[in-house]
């Protein structure tokens, strides 16, 4: 019987006087993939931003591999083996996309990923390594995004919205290399407003509503519709 | 001829308010923090200077062996303990201390000091020169300072663009957030930034003690010579810390060729006059 990578109790989180999540308790196992889906300002972000530590106005336990990681600072958690790829790629502009790379791997865990597998996984992005990271198309910088967030071995990858902003068909490449990404024992948390491509990419979901859980378990098991209530809150 | 001569020496002096200014400018670029103490910063190292000298009797650039060091270690600390606490998404409370850190400097000088004014003597070496045209020379000391400017900034561009403590500075600056999921501490990097500032001014601070004489209350005005020399060149822009200084330079010298008291006025009005033509400055921020 081996415990699960991470175990959130009670996690309640605030932006000052507003709360935005309002005690979370699940448990997520080595290996699996986790959706987190909800609607627009259900605390998807706030709740990826509480585990890797963006959000410290907090209370309850984050266990990672049996430490409670709550207290600890980003720049702390990410050496733990948390990385986040957050909402809307947010790249270093002053920094070229090899730079950009390097820094994701400052923390120097060992493990798979390093410059020549990025490489090898986006090869256009050796192509451009050398050109701003804002002279990218959004397609090319959501890689840089990943790639940055994997160069730091991670054992829990926090991927925030993946799809923004980006075209039908870009998106599509960028979740076919997904199962290369996590197919390296790497555990995730999905967060995505495509529901139908979220569940589809997961064993295990999450949905939130204004802060709380309103449905999870396993997406075959519960109806869509059952998801589409717990998603709007009808 | 005094004209010419007017402009060169003014070029060469150009060197000196560059140095003023790079670590206005690094800092501002880092952290964007407005360090109303850096003048006094100044003027604190050239006393520091001046304490090493008195006890060990070194020529004042020798001197720099320890005070470069020393400095550096108390504007790592200086930030560690002081600026770091107050930087946030509001930049006054760290203009506010660090205009109270100003007042103190000034009247900790005055204590400890008195009001009298002290000069480091570096020998015949300030005052030799060399003739490069028939009636036109130049000193070897403004010479050494203006090259060190274009040392310090060369150095200083290279560790922005091509070392990891650069990428640090870079990163934290666009996205503070975002450089902390990369494990780097921000306060960590915010103090090795103010101690690369602090070494700078310590440069600056001992070629002023060495080009004129120093008293605690001279620190406001290096802070102006710095602030123009910034603007000028453009904000962001450490190749443009040298040409704004070098404008103040050849501003101030012309000034005072035509009359003395109108020197420092000169350099105001030049500033005054880029400003309104290129609010940003010459050339502000460009990479690499
Ligand atoms: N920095 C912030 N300051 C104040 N309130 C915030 C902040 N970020 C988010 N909130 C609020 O917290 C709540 C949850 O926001 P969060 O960003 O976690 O939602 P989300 O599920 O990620 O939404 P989206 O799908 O739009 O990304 C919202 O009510 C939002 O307005
Ligand atoms: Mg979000």
């Amino acid at each position: 019987m081996s415990e699960p990578l991470l175990t959130i109790e009670h996690l309640e989180a605030a932006y000052g006087d507003a709360r935005a999540l309002h005690g979370l308790d699940f448990s997520l196992n080595a290996g699996e993939t986790l959706a987190l889906i909800g609607a627009n300002g259900a605390g998807k972000s706030t709740l990826l931003k509480s585990i890797c530590g963006l959000v410290s106005n907090k209370s309850g336990r984050v266990l990672f591999k049996g430490k409670d990681i709550a207290g600890l600072p980003a720049n702390e958690i990410v050496k733990q083996g948390i990385a986040l790829v957050p909402e809307g790629r947010r790249l270093f502009p002053s920094l070229s996309v090899e730079e950009n790379l390097i820094l994701g791997g400052k923390v120097k865990r060992p493990g798979h990923w390093s410059l020549d597998t990025i490489y090898s996984l986006f090869p256009i992005l050796k192509e451009k390594r050398h050109a701003p990271s804002t002279s990218l198309s959004g397609g090319q910088q959501q890689m840089v995004a990943i790639g940055r967030a994997l160069m730091s071995n991670p054992d829990l990858l926090l991927l925030d919205e993946l799809s923004l902003g980006l075209a039908p068909i870009i998106i599509k490449d960028i979740y076919e290399l997904l199962p290369k990404i996590t197919g390296n024992g790497v555990t995730a948390i999905l967060v995505e407003q495509d529901v139908t491509r979220a569940l589809h990419s997961a064993s295990h979901f999450i949905c939130l509503q204004e802060g709380h859980i309103s449905l999870s378990g396993d997406p075959k098991v519960h109806t869509r519709d059952a998801i589409t209530r717990a998603y709007f809150g009808t | 001829m005094d004209w010419v001569n007017a402009i060169i020496q003014g070029i060469l002096i150009g060197g000196l308010y560059a140095l003023f200014a790079a670590g206005l400018s690094l800092i501002f670029g880092v952290m964007r923090l407005v360090n109303i103490a850096h003048g006094d910063l100044i003027v604190a190292t050239a006393y520091l200077a001046w304490v090493i000298i008195k006890a060990t009797g070194v020529h004042p650039l020798v001197s720099l062996i320890f005070v470069l060091p020393i400095a550096a270690f108390i504007g790592y600390w200086l930030q560690i303990g002081i600026f770091n606490r107050v930087l946030g998404k509001d930049i006054l409370p760290p203009l506010l201390v660090s205009f109270g850190l100003s007042v103190i400097i000034q009247n900790g000088l005055l204590a400890t000091f008195t009001v009298d004014s002290h000069k480091l003597n570096a020998g015949v070496f300030e005052t030799s020169s060399f003739e490069i045209l028939p009636g036109i020379s130049m000193g070897y000391f403004p010479l050494l300072m203006f090259f060190t400017a274009i040392a310090v900034i060369i150095a200083l561009q290279y560790m922005f663009y091509h070392t990891s403590l650069g990428r640090a500075f870079r990163a934290t600056s666009d996205d503070t957030e975002v450089a902390l999921l990369m494990g780097l501490d921000n306060r960590k990097v915010y103090a090795w930034a103010m101690a690369i500032c602090l070494a700078v001014v310590a440069l600056a601070g001992v070629f002023l003690a060495i080009r004129s004489n120093f008293d605690p209350f001279m620190g406001p005005g290096r802070l102006i010579f710095g602030f123009e020399a910034v603007i000028i060149g453009g904000l962001g822009n450490l190749w443009g810390t040298l040409i704004g200084g070098v404008i103040l330079g050849v501003a101030q010298g012309l000034g005072a060729e035509l009359d003395p008291g109108w020197q420092v006025l000169a350099g105001h009005l030049a500033f005054l006059l880029v400003l309104a033509i290129r609010p940003r400055g010459l050339f502000p921020r460009i990479a690499g």
